[in-house]
């Protein structure tokens, strides 16, 4: 086995999991005929190992092979996968109903969104309980004994109360820890974790890695991770699988793949991710701001008639302005109100006080026709960019859209899309195609060339590169940088990623639970943040203490 | 062909209940050149026939010819198989028309009380009403009122269902206006009316086909179950109800009487759901992925 990993150290322990050769067809017409093929590693007691890959790697594919979870047309079609000495693949009949059964005892699976694998009409301890029920002898009371220890293990404060609790009383990260606590309440030898933290926050992520760390050391628990973000990798992982599209492309130590990577692909992955140093920028802006927000506030009532009413305070005074060819980024945790922000400024939603004002004109206030004219002004990119192009619209017709609403006729509108298509990089070709055809990135160029096209002064990006592979987020930061000094924009950038936030923004505001909790030049903030909350929040970013390898260029 | 197109015509339910559909819709509107007579004539000789005899036939000019009755004759002595023939004509029209007015009307109501909230409490709040008048019960109260006729028959069958199609546009509208494509498309300056008929209608359209079907199918029973109960059109003008109706009289004699028209509903129904149940399948991503992992 050429790819297997070095033999230091571990030949003579026999590894939990075993992968060698490992081959998953896709039915016929995919887009490749195999999910994943010559995929061989080992994941030894104690250890956690990361399959690292961006998406469509197959990553999650290995992980549904390992537990027999795979979809009826796409099976293992070679290699061998051995758990503790047992072959799990080939099996049939009797053999299959013997491999369920190990499921739950030798290995468990935690997956990324809690919400939908927890059963949403029974409490979170009488899920685990009846997991306690199926697999051993215990009598009732010994089994809620050990429920309410395996709560307390994984953290859970007042583990009686939640042993009660159904899962939507509880916040995400405590969901993830109840799914945790599921997963390991068998002691299994195998952990396999599908992107566990992907949807939790960074604080919340950092405690739960810490959290799944120090349990897996206790217990010597074998845990295979898996997961896109090199920060956590960083965070987390003693050793490393690189996957491609579903090709291995290198395997080996955390701290030697990271630091050196020796395949090109590796090095590009690593080179994308955004240092959370913020470099020195050039942060003098003349001329007066193009957008002013002045003690923004959005409040939202709710309950009705029978109920008491309650006010929820979604942005409380916040203020800001943008200058030509600057970018401010606002950063924050979900619920922070960083999206309410950008919502209240290109009048998505009204916001309840506070002025907006693009050059002389206010746009909190004004007719149907003065906002009208105002939202030629001020543009926005969403996040998903699977949903943010109409699936029934060609791409074309999607960018022309705004001209045509202003009177810019049909011709003139083209010609001027198939300009910006050249601005963002994609073929004037693509015009006449539906957005099923494009990836993530592509969608998302073409969502900056609909913004565009209306030449906007201010672009609001709202979450704009989440949702994207880290190396195409790389491409699309770059690209939206280089239209910002050619058009001279003011861009107001909205993020959850520290790092994103730090490469792109001159300047950023921190909002936490609606307020703005600090203001100032990225260097000053990142380097050296005032509020607690800041503080906190960059000492969760995943793998921020590590060096990882970059292109000296 | 679009691939969308290729893989709803590639669904054996699709296939089935097109190709019945189509046979049954040809047999219509050809019914009066496949050896048919005027299903309203009577030759009072040849009375409660069994099917498949020949007789001699006094036709609606007086000739007296040899005929085979495919399907007998009833009690008044009219041909069955003419009148279920020229039956499928009254079944088809008022099927596709009642489930066009009810779609054209529920998605303009739907798409209105989605997508504007003031509209939506008073709209539905008299969808509500309309859906708790039961169904048969309006058309005998409009057919009392108003006299049997295909229009009543149909306006009769409409109202009923247009709730129905209003609920679901409506819930469609709801989540569809929710889409980032939507808030796109309010920030480049787009009009509310062109953001209902450029975004929201065509991708409410594939459910929207589906509810159709079901219409359909649901307005030609009830039409049939009128007639049966004479309320629907007056028996000169043959639909599978009537002369299903008029058979109940002479059932324990002459079955059959009963038989053709019954198989026709039957199996122009099942069609009919078929389809829908198809178009379904193919058009519904949720049930698309089902499928696929099957």
């Amino acid at each position: 086995m050429s790819r297997a990993e070095s033999p230091q150290e571990r030949s003579t322990a026999t590894p939990v999991l075993s992968v060698r050769d490992l081959a998953i067809s896709l039915p016929s017409g995919s887009d490749r005929s195999h999910a994943v093929e010559h995929i061989s590693f080992d994941v030894q007691a104690g250890e956690i190992v990361c399959l690292l890959g961006e998406s469509g790697s197959g990553k999650s594919v290995i992980a549904f092979s390992i537990m027999g979870l795979l979809p009826g047309n796409v099976h293992v079609s070679g290699g061998d996968l051995v758990l503790n000495g047992t072959a799990l693949n080939g099996a049939t009949g009797i053999d299959a109903a013997r491999l369920r059964a190990k499921r739950g005892t030798e290995m468990a699976m935690i997956f990324q969104e809690p919400m939908t694998a927890l059963n949403p009409v029974m409490s979170c301890g009488e899920q685990l309980d009846e997991l306690l029920a199926q697999h051993t002898s215990l009598p009732a009371n010994a089994r809620r004994a050990k429920v309410i220890a395996m709560f307390e293990a994984v953290k859970l404060p007042e583990p009686e109360r939640i042993y009660a609790s159904y899962p939507h009383q509880l916040s995400g990260g405590q969901r993830q820890r109840i799914m945790i606590a599921m997963a390991l309440i068998l002691e299994p030898k195998l952990l396999i974790a599908d992107e566990p933290t992907t949807a939790l926050d960074v604080t919340t992520q950092a405690e739960v890695l810490s959290l799944i760390k120090a349990l897996q050391r206790e217990r010597g628990t074998a845990v295979l991770f898996i997961t896109h973000d090199m920060g956590v990798v960083a965070e987390i992982a003693d050793r490393v699988v690189v996957l491609e599209q579903g090709k291995q492309v290198e395997t080996g130590d955390t701290q030697t793949v990271l630091s050196a990577p020796r395949e090109p692909y590796t090095q590009m992955l690593i080179a994308s991710v955004p240092p959370i140093e913020p470099p020195v920028r050039a942060s003098e802006f003349a001329g007066p701001p193009a957008l002013r927000v002045e003690s923004l506030c959005k409040t939202y009532l709710s309950g009705g008639w029978f109920q008491k009413r309650r006010e929820t305070r979604a942005a409380n005074l916040v203020s800001f302005d943008v200058r030509p060819g600057e970018t401010v980024g606002i950063v924050g945790e979900s619920g922070s109100g960083k999206s309410t922000v950008a919502r209240c400024i290109t009048r998505l939603i009204d916001p309840t006080k506070g002025t907006i004002s693009l050059g002389e004109q206010a746009l909190h206030l004004g007719s149907a026709d003065e906002l009208k004219l105002a939202r030629k002004r001020i543009q926005i990119v969403f996040q998903d960019p699977y949903r943010s192009l109409d699936p029934r619209q060609r791409v074309g017709e999607a960018i022309i859209e705004g001209p045509l609403n202003f009177g810019v006729s049909r011709d003139a509108a083209m010609r001027r899309a198939k300009e910006l298509m050249s601005l963002v990089r994609l073929s004037p070709e693509v015009l006449s195609r539906y957005p099923s055809e494009f990836s993530g990135g592509q969608r998302q160029r073409i969502s900056i060339a609909r913004a565009l096209a209306l030449d906007p002064e201010v672009l609001i990006c709202d979450e704009a590169v989440s949702a994207l592979d880290v190396s195409v987020q790389a491409q699309v930061l770059t690209l939206l940088e280089e239209i910002q000094a050619r058009l001279k924009l003011a861009i107001v950038f909205i993020t959850h990623d520290l790092r994103v936030a730090a490469q792109i923004c001159d300047r950023v505001l921190v909002m936490s639970r609606g307020h703005v909790v600090e203001q100032g030049l990225t260097r000053d903030v990142f380097l050296s943040p005032q509020h607690e909350y800041t503080q906190a929040l960059l000492a969760s970013a995943p793998g921020r203490h590590f060096k990882f390898a970059r292109n000296s260029a | 062909m679009s691939p969308n197109v290729r893989r709803v015509l590639k669904n054996g339910a699709v296939r089935f209940g097109s190709t019945v559909l189509i046979v049954l819709t040809v047999i219509a509107l050809l019914a009066p050149w496949l050896g048919t007579t005027d299903p309203a004539w009577l030759d009072a000789v040849n009375m409660n026939q069994k099917p498949g005899v020949t007789v001699d036939w006094t036709g609606p000019d007086n000739q007296t010819a040899p005929r085979t009755l495919l399907m007998g004759t009833d009690s008044f002595g009219r041909d069955i198989y003419s009148r279920v023939l020229y039956g499928a004509r009254v079944s088809l029209l008022v099927g596709v028309i009642v489930s066009v007015v009810a779609l054209a009307i529920g998605t303009l109501f739907g798409l209105l009380a989605g997508y504007f909230r003031r509209v939506d409490a008073v709209l539905m709040r008299f969808m509500d009403g309309l859906m708790s008048i039961p169904a048969i019960l309006l058309a005998i109260a409009l057919v009392a009122a108003l006299g049997a006729s295909l229009t009543t028959v149909i306006v009769a069958i409409a109202i009923p269902e247009i709730p129905r199609v209003t609920r679901l546009v409506r819930s469609l509208v709801l989540s569809i206006r929710e889409e980032p494509y939507i808030e796109a498309a309010i920030s480049v300056g787009t009009p509310v009316w062109k953001i209902l008929l450029k975004h929201v209608l065509p991708n409410s359209i594939a459910p929207m086909v589906v509810q159709g079907t079901y219409v359909c199918a649901s307005a030609i029973l009830i039409e049939a179950i009128l007639s049966f109960l004479g309320l629907g059109l007056p028996s000169e003008i043959p639909t599978w109800g009537n002369i299903m109706a008029e058979a109940r009289v002479v059932f324990s004699s002459a079955p059959y009487n009963m038989w053709f028209p019954g198989i026709f509903l039957t199996l122009t129904v099942l069609a009919v759901n078929l389809l829908g149940d198809g178009l379904r399948d193919t058009l519904d991503p949720k049930f698309n992925k089902r499928g696929a992992q099957r």
